[in-house]
């Protein structure tokens, strides 16, 4: 599946002001692409994500999703929140299937598909747990795994990781990219951070500060497992943070 | 709390107790004991110095013996099983309605916007002001009783409900719609689940305010029940009848409790998972 974002802005009304979020955005992500949305915090990167994933209206131009446009979320449309959103009254395994069980899935169907998830991501051993006694990486990695458990064509993330610390960080993005070779999604993925979208995306969106548009695409052009330390590597991060410095410096001048 | 201390035991039946457990479990015990020792103490004082008239303060088998008379005479489980129904079926109606009021409410703004002027208008006035007009409009027999029960609980539930769900995380939906859920799935999924601790704290506190209410209620002229069993003792200067009612009356709200909580244990294991 296809996304194409035509012509979209989004303002919101604070304090009895329009300020606008996003200005005139055009993006086309394709099929089985990943592609990381890079700004400064506060540049409309989640408000976009959350008009693609349909929980926000926009207030001009459309969304469209193989060709037919968002009104709304979405089961073909998975998303994987920076806050978890478990649900805690299920288990590990709940979660992983509700998607599933709301679709009427048979039992058995549904069982393989959970154990096949939660063994790609890492948490077989834990089926049984409640979202309460597990660690936040634990957690990101059930609702990655309640994400396509679903078998959606599309993954939206909105900071997945950017409540982990910096070693459990790394560990889900290997594992991101490691399932991302094997699913082949579509994903548009939220971040602030270079160096996790110069290592995941195939295409690096970089957006302006308030109100957000796009500055500069940057297309990848590393092998689908990538070292961090390679000197191409370094050289994709400098040139993005030159980048995104500018914006920064801008909002704070 | 010994309010726990029912479902304590049950687990250590189970499951063994721990050493805090059982050091906790045995000050609690021992504490009753001692009151009961006290109790009984003060009570054979009485009676053997007479520094007043023993009525007045009847030592705890006396009130026992009192009960037991009761029961051989079969006059007390009418008592009981009068309260215990007018509890419940006052309690089990206005926790039906309650409940699915405030879901209601707690779903569609509109139905919110309605009641709860009404209920937050009612809510202050102490239960018991207006039992009299129960009495005028449906006379003293079972339904005043029974309705004032529905009354006077179905505030707190009605109240805890609407908060259960209007403090559901808005994220828990989105995450359900993104998966396929429907406005059906949303309900039956998301809300209820997400909502239930809360409407089970308002359970818990209907059952106490029923045993709370049901007292007064057949203070005005009832022919059966605890509440009327103390009235008769008053009437006749039966002190034991009196102290005896009292505490089954205690008995049964602790044993309602109880029953919740064990209930609450069991449906939101996932909030205290092993």
């Amino acid at each position: 599946m296809t996304i194409h974002v035509r012509g979209l802005s989004r303002a919101f009304v604070a304090a009895g002001r329009e300020t606008p979020a996003l200005l005139g955005i055009d993006l086309e992500v394709a099929e089985r692409e990943f592609v990381c949305l890079l700004g400064p915090s506060g540049c409309g990167k989640s408000t976009l994500l959350n008009i693609v994933a349909g929980f926000l209206r926009p207030s001009a131009g459309d969304v469209l999703v193989d060709g037919r446009p968002v009104t709304g979320p979405g089961a073909d449309r998975g998303v994987v929140f920076q806050e978890y959103v478990l649900f805690p009254w299920l288990t590990v395994a709940g979660n992983v299937e509700f998607g599933l069980s709301l679709k009427g899935t048979p039992a058995a169907q549904r069982r393989a598909t959970v154990a096949r998830y939660l063994d790609l991501v890492g948490l077989a051993a834990h089926a049984d747990k409640y979202p309460v006694q597990l660690s936040g990486g634990m957690k990101q990695r059930v609702a990655i795994a309640r994400a396509l458990a679903n078998s959606p064509a599309i993954i939206l993330m909105d900071e997945p990781f950017g409540a982990l610390d910096a070693q459990t960080r790394e560990v889900l993005q290997d594992e991101l990219s490691r399932i991302q070779r094997v699913e082949h999604k579509t994903v548009l993925f939220v971040t602030h951070s270079i160096r996790e979208a110069v290592y995941l995306a195939d295409r690096v969106v970089v957006m302006t500060s308030a109100p957000g548009r796009i500055k500069q695409v940057f297309t990848i052009k590393l092998p689908e497992v990538r070292d961090r330390f390679a000197p191409e590597f370094t050289h994709y991060e400098s040139e993005i943070t030159r980048l995104v410095k500018e914006e920064v410096a801008k909002v704070h001048e | 709390m010994l309010l726990s201390g029912v479902a304590d035991l049950m687990e250590w039946g189970v499951r063994g107790a721990s050493r805090t457990h059982r050091v906790a479990l045995a000050w609690r015990v021992g504490a009753l004991a001692a009151f009961v020792a006290l109790w009984s103490l003060a009570g054979g004082i009485v009676e053997a110095t007479r520094p007043f008239n023993p009525l007045f303060l009847p030592a705890p088998w006396i009130v026992v013996g009192a009960l037991v008379d009761l029961a051989r005479k079969g006059q007390l489980w009418i008592h009981v099983v009068a309260t215990l129904e007018r509890v419940v079926v006052g309690f089990g109606a206005a926790a039906v309605v309650a409940i699915a009021l405030g879901l209601l409410a707690g779903q569609v703004r509109g139905v919110r916007n309605i009641v709860e002027p009404v209920v937050e208008l009612l809510r202050p006035i102490p239960p018991l002001a207006v039992l009299p007009l129960f009495i005028v409009w449906v006379g003293i027999g079972e339904a005043s009783k029974v309705g004032f029960i529905t009354y006077a609980t179905f505030f707190p539930m009605f109240v805890t409900t609407v908060h259960g769900v209007a403090q559901i995380d808005g994220r828990l939906l989105r995450a359900a719609q993104s998966l396929g859920a429907r406005r059906r799935h949303l309900f039956f999924r998301v809300i209820l689940p997400a909502a239930l601790p809360d409407v089970l704290t308002g359970l818990r506190l209907g059952v106490a305010l029923s045993f709370f209410v049901i007292v007064i209620s057949e203070f005005v002229g009832a022919e059966n029940g605890l509440g009327y069993l103390i009235n008769d003792g008053r009437n006749f200067f039966l002190v034991p009848q009196m102290l005896g009612a009292a505490l089954l009356l205690g008995l049964l709200g602790y044993a309602g409790n109880a029953l919740v909580r064990l209930l609450e244990r069991r449906v939101l294991r996932w909030q205290h998972p092993r």
